[in-house]
């Protein structure tokens, strides 16, 4: 069932930028949607518009069915973590967790057990009488999270909780997010440019791109499905290959290599995209490469090099490959991975 | 770290000589001067002088026009400094609000700092004056302000002229202060509490305090020592000196009156309520600020 919606959602600022672009989307309850793009795409104003930060320009946000358009930001029912954690400087943590729940008026007995109960769960009792500025990055992130857990909220927004972290304790905070999220089954938005961070703890991503939203999905079937080549080119580490491109009764025909797929279209200018796994040494293969660089990462090696109309292709091979540089290898495209996009529109067409 | 060297210390001396010639001779040398002044006592006609010890002391906080003007200075102080604080304050947070026309705003409201105490006690006098000023034909008719004869009314005129100038420096602090509260605290407020007076309360003003405990320092020194313009070209201490203060009287009666020993008894007795005041502030204010 539905529980966050967004219908037809518009962002346009006072000097006329259009930020978010009549953006719909519906979130379950308990779910945690990632918003994924790149800086400057929206994703931090569209989390910003549900959190009453800033105002609806048109369309409606409803939470458990409740049009919450016009109503203050306190009174949402809506808790956010902030990048810098946002954390009040003067007061100590216990009164940086209380904060809200004093200003709702809630009895002083009832604060402090609901403080202590969220002190316990995120382990940080012993700092309730310290100030912010005498904790760890770490720590003050989970007074962060703490102080959104406490108000009971019926929505968690993120807006990149994670950027300002080592990348060490960054791993160990997202596993805690995803844990505490799911432990506690509050429907939760995040946002996040950081890939790896929204394919591993979103159930489902939406990619978001100038004010767009281009998909929608589990984090697999954007990986395998891309809906757009904006889709196909921001997720994936390292980057899908393009070749540019024509569809003849069904051949795809490109300056470096030909080969024959499964299509009814005709006569049509194409990108093909190909993922680095999807690629493998094959004498029958029909993609002829010059090797150029190749990364050896322990688990898998990257592979980088020249077709033969210059395009850069890159593969992934296993770790202790015995390729050289300026051998000439030949790849194979796995059977029906490829991907092809509308060189106009950019949609996925097959 | 590579240290320089010089050949003699003739070079160095050389160098720093304008600076130290600026300092003796502006600052060291009146200030012994002051001390011999406060502690002799000249004949009429300049052409000798004799110690006195304390009698010059004992003459000023005997005079009970002395003690008219420490009252005087005393409520200036602290009306000058509440006012142009909260009204400061007031302005910039206003001011920070404002989403069209930001920066118009604020020049406007920055503009009165550049003008000189002399030049604001002049202008104000043209609002108080008792034929054409605007000020005074508004006071006068709704409860018949007349500040040659009324101490109160004296009062509200010379608190005005001092405050205005004094509300732009605030302003300009209190802007900076406030921007420099991070964004995203406010907002964690905003979701946090929906009252926002008491948001004011509660998480800007108190980020604000290194900035107000600065600016209090800034405006108890101004109303002190650089209201002389102010007094000299407004009431001149009228009615009946009720309106001067201890700067004022301090420059009237060395000056004016030559009465050097007397205006140097004067000048030390005030170094050392600055001196309590200050330390005072430091002791027992600055403790309860949280600075970043």
């Amino acid at each position: 069932m539905s529980f966050l919606d967004l219908e037809n959602v518009t962002k346009i600022y006072p000097n006329g930028t259009k930020a978010v672009n009549e953006t719909s989307l519906s979130i379950t309850e308990g779910e945690l949607m990632v918003f994924v793009g790149p800086s400057g795409c929206g994703k931090s104003t569209l989390l910003r518009m549900i959190a009453g930060l800033e105002d609806i320009t048109d369309g409606e946000i409803k939470l458990d069915n409740k049009i919450i358009n016009k109503v203050d930001p306190s009174e949402r029912d809506v808790a956010m973590v902030f990048q810098n954690y946002a954390l009040y400087p003067h007061m100590n943590v216990f009164k940086n967790l209380s904060y809200g729940l004093k200003n709702k008026g809630e009895s002083k007995e009832k604060i402090e057990k609901k403080v202590n109960e969220v002190a316990e769960l995120l382990e940080i009792k012993e700092f309730l009488q310290r100030k912010p500025a005498q904790l760890s990055g770490g720590q003050r992130q989970r007074v962060a999270m703490g102080r959104a857990i406490v108000r009971n909220p019926k929505a968690f927004l993120f807006d990149e909780p994670l950027s300002n972290l080592d990348a060490k304790l960054r791993g160990q905070v997202r596993i805690e997010i995803k844990k505490l999220q799911k432990q506690m089954g509050v429907t939760s938005v995040f946002v996040t440019h950081d890939q790896v961070e929204a394919m591993t703890l979103g159930d489902r991503l939406a990619v978001i791109n100038e004010g767009i939203i281009e998909q929608v999905g589990s984090p697999i079937e954007v990986y395998e499905n891309p809906a757009t080549f904006f889709v196909a080119e921001f997720i994936g580490t390292p980057q899908m290959n393009f070749i540019n491109g024509k569809i003849k009764s069904n051949n795809f025909i490109s300056e470096g290599f030909n080969c024959s797929l499964n299509s009814n279209i005709n006569d049509q200018n194409v990108i093909f995209g190909i993922r680095p796994e999807n690629l493998k040494v094959s004498p029958q293969g029909n993609i002829q490469m010059k090797v150029d660089l190749i990364e050896k990462l322990g688990a898998d090696s990257i592979i980088y090099g020249y077709d033969k109309s210059n395009n850069y292709i890159c593969y992934r091979e296993n770790g202790n490959t015995n390729i050289k540089v300026n051998n000439e290898i030949t790849l194979e495209i796995e059977e029906g991975k490829y991907h092809l996009f509308d060189k106009e529109t950019k949609k996925r067409l097959n | 770290m590579k240290r320089v060297q010089f050949s003699s210390y003739f070079t160095q001396y050389f160098f720093i000589a304008p600076q130290l010639a600026i300092i003796l001779i502006f600052l060291y040398l009146p200030i012994v001067q002051t001390f011999r002044d406060a502690f002799t006592i000249q004949d009429a006609f300049g052409f000798g002088r004799y110690f006195s010890g304390f009698d010059n002391f004992v003459f000023v906080l005997s005079d009970p026009n002395y003690i008219t003007a420490l009252k005087f200075t005393l409520i200036f102080i602290a009306v000058i400094t509440f006012f142009s604080c909260s009204i400061g304050l007031l302005l910039a947070v206003q001011a920070n609000n404002v989403i069209h026309g930001k920066s118009a705003y604020k020049t406007l409201l920055i503009w009165p700092y550049a003008i000189a105490p002399a030049v604001v006690g002049v202008t104000a006098n043209y609002f108080f004056s008792e034929r054409l000023g605007i000020l005074y034909n508004f006071f006068n008719g709704l409860w018949g302000f007349d500040w040659y004869d009324n101490v109160y009314d004296a009062y509200i005129y010379v608190f005005i002229a001092a405050s205005w100038k004094q509300i732009s420096a605030n302003f300009i602090f209190f802007l900076a202060g406030l921007q420099t509260i991070q964004k995203s605290i406010i907002e964690a407020s905003i979701i946090d509490c929906k009252s926002s007076f008491r948001r004011f309360w509660t998480i800007t003003f108190p980020l604000l305090m290194p900035t107000t405990f600065f600016l209090i320092i800034i405006n108890i020194t101004y109303s002190f020592f650089d209201t002389l313009g102010i007094i000299d070209t407004t009431t001149i201490g009228a009615p009946s000196g009720e309106t001067k203060t201890l700067v004022y009287k301090a420059y009237i009666d060395g000056f004016r009156g030559l009465d050097l020993g007397s205006a140097g008894a004067q000048s030390i007795i005030m170094m050392l309520i600055v001196l309590v005041i200050t330390v005072f502030q430091f002791r027992f204010i600055e403790g309860k600020i949280h600075y970043n």
